[in-house]
């Protein structure tokens, strides 16, 4: 497909006004690229997907702790706030130091901020240590006040666990349990889909009626139910698998759906009668002709796919179905904040909420300027 | 018509023996069985192995016919549930299943059928809005709103929302049905308007998605409408732009969102299934869960089967009114 070239249908407008310039031609990969990228919504989608890939994948260089190290002594601790001014003038960016009171009579437990302590927030600080994907192992971390200095800059948990570090950790289960899904789902859907709209008949029929009984019934109820199958003395990798076939099972179906759809309107066309005129089989036609046409669309399918896994996750996760200790991920993490009580007194339980919610609009703004830009002919 | 909806209903029986078979089996799949805590129980109280204790199991087995091949034990559950509507035993509860369910299962059928007609009053003028007075201020702010309502998860929206009301408003009971003086009072005026005061917030979590949705759906509807002729030759004519949006353009702009009802059910029943675990309601969520995580096989089996009974159901009402609406569609 790449070798065809074409004159896009604006800049043919241009070079209508403007006579005498030579006329510019582009692949259409430069076409979808020149459409994408006026879709800004979808080009900050991209950049925001892009940018918190990286952060997961960089994951423990870029968290300041050890995800599971506990201080005890810091549990519940509020976010701290970064300081560049004190009673003594300017300073290279810090965090104070952390008082604890206990209120007798209450039993409240408050932190202040320790004015005589300052921690400085110093670039490639070594912390604990931790080896980077069994490459090579440091203690390395982007940023830090030193180990075991309190630096909580998104507060911590129930067990003193630093939150921004655990995010990360969780952002890396929840942003791969999405991609992963979703690659099985689409698998699985692109070919039953295919095979369903190329064939028709008896094919289709028996392979649309098996969708029609996964949509009967409602998606969180019968996800809940398949990840309770899972043996509870699995451990959490196994989980994490579990998880991911769960959710492309019961995703599958609408990816067919789509992809069905679009064979069958380019089923007739000519290229594919072309190839079955040469004498090309079944398999050569659906692999060489229609996958590779539809690939784009596919692409599109998927990413505004993934969104609805991530949120399928975090929900069983949540409910404590889904992923379990020890690893971790936004809809676990969201868990510690299921009761009122520690809701109300620490709100910054919360805050994974947020980057869910920036992942999945990111992944739809994306797939929305995808979708424009995948049929880079079409005029809007 | 009425041949039209016999073909569906005679339909329908396969689909629902296929369902009632996934039911059954999903709900058979966990390793071990229902006794299988309760082995552990007894262990724990040392009594594992007395004969009193392996007796008692081996009836219960017997009675429950855990010692029969799957096949028969999933004919008898379905024959029972046929003839009697005997759904059996939850383990957990030590109840009628039906007896447990019913009242539960109303409650949630009620907060999702309320949410429906919530999210449609709300979105669909809001749709027309948008539409009405594209790229205006209004617009842009329920697009961005809608885009937000869509990505947040309705576990995260009652947390956010139970957070509101004790940080903001300092209310004192946050979530559940009814204020804890009014639970198993006999229906009065109060009790209702304490009733209302509450279902709000699992009206709002569950809905918001699907108001999200809804407005997109009617905004981009409404907007192709908009630019075809007979609106044209209704304002040509002379005809108030009220009536020629009204009639001539929502009247056609609403029929796809009554095609899209069979898909928007699921997504409520599901959310009405995570707020009723997260806020505590008295519906089926939370017995569901526990059923899942205690291996209650018929209860948790029961409500997946009456679930999806109620969204098939729901779709075929939802295709006589597309069918009854729009006389563009055949029944053939």
């Amino acid at each position: 497909m790449s070798s065809i070239v074409e004159t896009p249908p604006d800049e043919r407008e241009e070079t209508l006004v403007e006579e005498n310039t030579t006329t510019a031609t582009y692949s259409q990969r430069q076409l979808i690229w020149r459409r994408f990228k006026k879709h800004r919504a979808g080009v900050i989608g991209g950049c925001v997907v892009i940018f918190l890939y990286i952060c997961v994948f960089l994951g423990e260089f870029l968290s300041p702790h050890d995800p599971a190290h506990r201080y005890y002594d810091y549990v519940h601790l509020p976010a701290q706030r970064i300081h560049i001014f004190s009673q003594d003038g300017i300073h290279w960016p810090f965090v104070y130091g952390i008082k604890k009171s206990f209120d007798l009579q209450t039993g409240v437990k408050t932190y202040t901020e320790d004015a005589s302590v300052r921690y400085p927030i110093y670039p490639f600080a070594r912390g604990a240590q931790y080896t980077f994907y069994g490459l090579f192992t440091t203690d390395i971390h982007l940023f830090g006040t030193g180990k075991d200095n309190p630096m909580f800059l998104l507060g911590t948990d129930r067990f003193g666990r630093d939150m921004l570090s655990r995010i990360i950790a969780g952002g890396r289960i929840s942003l791969t349990i999405g991609l992963l899904a979703v690659f099985i789902s689409l698998t699985l859907g692109s070919t039953l889909g295919v095979i369903s709209g190329y064939y028709g008949g008896n094919i289709d029929n028996i392979i649309q009626r098996i969708i029609e009984l996964i949509f009967a019934f409602p998606s969180i109820p019968i996800l809940m139910a398949l990840s309770a199958i899972l043996p509870p003395e699995w451990p959490s990798h196994l989980v994490f698998m579990g998880i991911v076939t769960v959710l492309a099972l019961v995703g599958w179906g609408g990816l067919a759906r789509e992809i069905r759809g679009k064979t069958l309107s380019i089923r007739e066309s000519d290229f594919v009668l072309a190839a079955r005129v040469a004498g090309a089989r079944d398999r050569r036609i659906i692999f060489r002709h229609l996958l590779p046409s539809m690939f784009s669309h596919i692409i599109v399918i998927a990413t505004l796919a993934i969104p609805g896994f991530i949120l399928g996750e975090s929900t069983l996760s949540f409910l404590g179905l889904g992923i379990k200790p020890p690893m971790t991920s936004w809809g676990l993490l969201l868990s510690d904040a299921m009761n009122i009580h520690s809701l109300s007194l620490y709100p910054w339980l919360l805050i994974p909420g947020v980057c869910i919610i920036i992942a999945v609009l990111a992944f739809n703004f994306l797939g929305d300027g995808l979708r424009d830009a995948a049929d880079p002919y079409s005029s809007r | 018509m009425t041949n039209y909806i016999i073909r569906r209903l005679l339909h329908m029986i396969p689909t629902l023996i296929l369902i009632s078979m996934v039911s059954f089996v999903v709900i058979q799949a966990p390793p071990g069985d229902m006794l299988t805590s309760r082995l552990a129980e007894l262990a724990e109280q040392g009594e594992l192995g007395s004969e009193s204790a392996m007796a008692q199991i081996g009836a219960l087995r017997e009675r429950y016919g855990l010692n029969d091949p799957i096949y028969v034990q999933y004919i008898h559950w379905i024959w029972k549930i046929v003839s009697k509507g005997d759904f059996g035993q939850s383990f957990t509860y030590e109840m009628d299943v039906m007896e447990l369910l019913a009242e539960r299962l109303g409650l949630t059928l009620t907060l999702t059928l309320s949410t429906l007609i919530f999210t449609w009053i709300v979105a669909i003028p809001i749709g027309i809005y948008s539409a009405t007075r594209q790229y205006s201020i209004g617009d842009y702010g329920f697009t961005f709103l809608g885009f937000i309502g869509l990505a947040t998860p309705n576990f995260l929206l009652a947390l956010v929302i139970m957070f509101i009301q004790v940080a903001v408003f300092e209310a004192e009971s946050v979530g559940g049905l009814l204020s804890p003086e009014y639970i198993g009072a006999a229906w009065t005026w109060a009790k209702f308007i304490d009733l209302l005061k509450h279902i709000w917030v699992p009206i709002i979590v569950i809905g918001t998605g699907s108001t999200a949705g809804i407005i997109r759906i009617m905004r981009g509807n409404l907007l192709d409408i908009l630019g075809q002729q007979h609106i044209q030759t209704g304002r040509a004519k002379g005809l108030k732009e009220g009536k020629v949006i009204v009639k001539y353009g929502v009247r056609i702009a609403i029929n796809p969102l009554v095609s899209r009802l069979g898909l928007e059910l699921p997504n409520l029943l599901s959310g009405a299934v995570v707020t009723g675990i997260v806020l505590g309601l008295p519906t089926a969520g939370p017995i569901f869960l526990t059923a899942l995580t205690s291996q209650d096989m018929y209860l948790a089996g029961a409500f997946l089967l009456l679930a999806a009974t109620f969204l098939l159901i729901g779709n075929l009402l939802a295709d006589i009114l597309l069918a009854w609406l729009d006389p563009r569609i055949r029944y053939e």
